[in-house]
């Protein structure tokens, strides 16, 4: 379509209106937290401490991750056996996956009661300690080991096949196979990789809450919490809150060049047919590897269900209860992601000058920190209404915010493929508005937006995070109620509300990415 | 009449200008090297594409400042000429009422539509379980219903065989025999065939329209050169 001077149709201003809601509520909770925080005196060394603790904890969980994921990657990337695209599908899992579950399960393999520890002191060692800068290490390490191993996957099999036939019959061994072909890649891949999980890390606030503390392991976004909570000084939260957004503001813009298709491993579930690897010793390698990172990310999840099963008829009501209110928080949130991203990239397709202007917007979403955008959030509104009242509103549109972004990912380029293949045959048949949108879009977009929503739905059920700084024991959310029940030692009911969080979140996820595939043939 | 009157369109490095006028009814062939700006030509009749500066008249009406859906002018696409995840006879219908549920008389004018084109069978399909043949019918059958004076074709039928090829062109010209036809191809067999004249496009310039058998026996330097 040529663009003449158009005027300011109801779709572009709509979705102008989403767009600009971002970098809004971004601005004005930053203005909230900037005007409290000049009334703070300085930082104290246990900020400092703060400070060090988490860039030295996501600096840490973003190498471990990236080196433990070569070996794994390389071994799917090369292998054939029963039961691959299943383990494929598994390493989506933990980014549906509620922190507070997956730490649940942490705890029960690793903690102090766990199975590695009873092992340990069977055979006559000392026991280890999950808590403190390991535990949030290898906490972040589960979560991200899965995402690193997916970048470098689809890395692997981006390698031209013509190049490995090449490598084949110019009979290259092992050694010059990654000296000229794996490196290269590698070299390619590792710093994104890095980059992103470092970003993620240094935000994952149930990780350090559950699994930090203590003068030696708080990060700045659990020293906000702490600043707010217990301490009740919101000058010295909002100058914390500050100091996450510059944190994580620049490195995580600087990452999303990165990004670019990280997918949820669609087309992740075919090897390459590969001529190398076929000595005993990398074939052992890549056995030993697959099997370690299987197991890594099974035993937790099997420990949710082993422990969770027995409990989860007898649950107590208040598990019930906070159930219902995390499913309305998600139900609201997954709602507002969909009109957000339907709005933001309809204006962006009808109108392309303002396809980049509206997907920065989006994005500065993900720099935002959600503690961050909460403290400004708590702030607002304390001297007008009892914080707590509003948790769950303010709960389900932060979830939204952070969610944006991704949706937008999904669901923009879908759009504008739409748009480049069926645009034309629509604007000569006169197709508008609302028919166009019935009848043309929406049907092709129900895969994206199906899966979005999914992602939306799960992750606002998951989330525990701001709703930690507003509830009370009446507003908890069940992921909060989860984390209640473990810090009260009541294992089995926390067991049995951890494994109805999950189930429950994978559900979501099922029914929204079910429903956008259903009828959508040709 | 159809008629570019001194039109200019530049984007992106790329220019054409037009100056000429087709009669109704009159069947016209577009020949030219690639990228020289065929499909650029149709799309400034269509209205997907705006001219920088001049007008496009159709008989002594402006109809430059008018979108694509208000023209009198229906084209047929390279591909994609239908939606499909609707099925056939919704895809039809949309030539009278583009809107979310087409009326029952639409849909009975559908039918008879593609009754006409020989696919009765197949209203309830999906294009993708049709041959390309049948789509190819199915996107005439709307043509047909959208009866607009002026049809631009930019190679619909391109991925047919010769035979079946000319057959949708005589059956276009049998559902609207008076239509004004304007068609992009490379095949001098074609043009001679479905056409009365043509208009060979180069270097940025549609030149105005030339007898079919003048253009072929005594072609220019440039029409040589590109014939060659």
């Amino acid at each position: 379509m040529a663009e003449r001077a158009q005027p300011l149709t109801g779709t572009v201003a709509a979705g102008l209106l989403a767009a600009a809601a971002i970098p809004a509520l971004i601005l004005v909770t930053g203005g909230a937290v900037l005007t409290k925080a000049t009334g703070a005196s300085g930082l104290g060394p246990g900020d400092w401490a703060a400070i060090r603790f988490t860039l030295l904890q996501a600096a840490l969980s973003a190498l471990f991750s990236v080196a433990l994921a070569v070996p794994v990657a390389r071994a799917l990337a090369r292998r054939r056996f029963a039961g691959r695209s299943l383990l494929v599908a598994l390493l989506g899992a933990p980014f549906l996956l509620p922190t507070i579950v997956a730490i649940f399960g942490l705890l029960a393999i690793f903690g102090r009661g766990g199975v590695l520890n009873a092992g340990l002191v069977a055979l006559g060692f000392e026991p280890v300690s999950i808590y403190g800068l390991w535990g949030v290490v290898l906490a972040h390490v589960f979560f991200n080991l899965p995402l690193a191993t997916r970048l470098f996957l689809q890395g692997w099999l981006d390698v031209p096949s013509e190049r490995l036939r090449l490598a084949a019959s110019l009979g290259m061994g092992p050694g010059a196979i990654f000296r000229h072909i794996e490196l290269p890649m590698l070299a390619r891949t590792a710093p994104g990789a890095l980059l992103v999980i470092f970003v993620i890390s240094t935000t994952s606030f149930a990780v350090a809450l559950t699994l930090g503390g203590g003068p030696r392991a708080t990060t700045v976004e659990l020293a906000i919490y702490q600043a707010v909570s217990f301490e009740f000084d919101l000058g010295r939260a909002a100058l914390l809150s500050a100091i996450q957004l510059g944190l994580t503001g620049a490195a995580a813009l600087f990452a999303l060049s990165f990004v670019g298709h990280a997918g949820f491993g669609a087309g992740l579930d075919r090897p390459t047919r590969r001529w190398d690897g076929k000595g005993a010793m990398t074939r052992t390698a890549d056995s030993v590897a697959i099997c370690l990172a299987a197991l890594f990310l099974i035993l937790p999840l099997a420990a949710v269900l082993i422990a969770g099963l027995p409990a989860l008829i007898s649950l107590p009501d208040v598990v019930w209860w906070s159930a219902i209110r995390s499913l309305g928080v998600a139900a609201a949130s997954t709602l507002l992601v969909v009109a957000l991203t339907l709005a933001m990239a309809r204006a962006a397709v009808r109108r392309r000058s303002l396809a980049r202007p509206i997907e920065g917007a989006a994005l500065l979403a993900i720099a935002a920190s959600p503690l961050v955008l909460g403290t400004g959030l708590f702030i607002l509104v304390f001297p007008f209404a009892d914080p707590t009242r509003l948790a769950l509103p303010v709960t389900a549109l932060v979830n939204a915010i952070v969610t944006v972004p991704f949706a937008l990912r999904a669901v923009l380029p879908a759009w504008q493929k739409i748009e480049a293949d069926h645009g034309r045959l629509a604007a000569s048949l006169g197709l508008k508005g609302w028919a166009r949108l019935r009848l043309v879009e929406l049907p092709r977009l129900a895969r994206p937006l199906g899966f979005s929503a999914g992602v939306a739905a799960a992750l606002s059920m998951g989330d525990l995070g701001v709703i930690a700084l507003f509830a009370d024991s009446d507003t908890a959310t069940l992921p909060l109620q989860v984390y209640r029940l473990m810090g009260a030692y009541r294992m089995e009911d926390a067991a049995g509300a951890a494994l109805l969080l999950m189930l429950v979140s994978f559900a979501l996820f099922w029914l929204f990415d079910r429903g956008g595939r259903v009828d959508a043939d040709a | 009449m159809l008629t570019l009157e001194d039109v200019t369109f530049t984007r992106d490095g790329f220019s054409l200008t037009a100056d000429l006028s087709l009669a109704p009814g009159s069947r016209t062939a577009i020949i030219g090297p690639s990228g020289g700006g065929k499909s650029t030509l149709l799309s400034l009749i269509a209205g997907f594409e705006m001219p920088d500066a001049g007008r496009i008249l159709h008989d002594g009406t402006d109809i430059t400042p008018l979108p694509p859906s208000d023209r009198p002018v229906a084209m047929l696409f390279q591909d994609g000429n239908l939606f499909p995840h609707l099925d056939v006879l919704t895809n039809v219908a949309l030539g009278i009422e583009p809107v979310a549920r087409p009326s029952s008389a639409a849909q009975k004018r559908a039918r008879e539509a593609l009754e006409r084109v020989g696919l009765t069978e197949h209203t309830a399909k999906k294009p993708g379980a049709l041959s390309g043949g049948q789509q190819s019918r199915a996107a005439l059958a709307r043509l047909l219903l959208t009866a607009r004076p002026v049809v631009l074709l930019d190679e619909p039928f391109a991925a047919l065989g010769p035979s079946l090829r000319r057959q949708m062109f005589d059956l276009l010209v049998e559902l609207l025999p008076g239509a004004t036809i304007l068609m992009v191809t490379h095949d001098p067999d074609e043009a001679r065939r479905s056409a009365g004249q043509v208009i060979f496009v180069d270097g940025g310039r549609a030149e105005a329209p030339v007898d079919v058998n003048r253009f072929f026996d005594a072609p220019s330097a440039a029409v040589s050169a590109y014939l060659a």
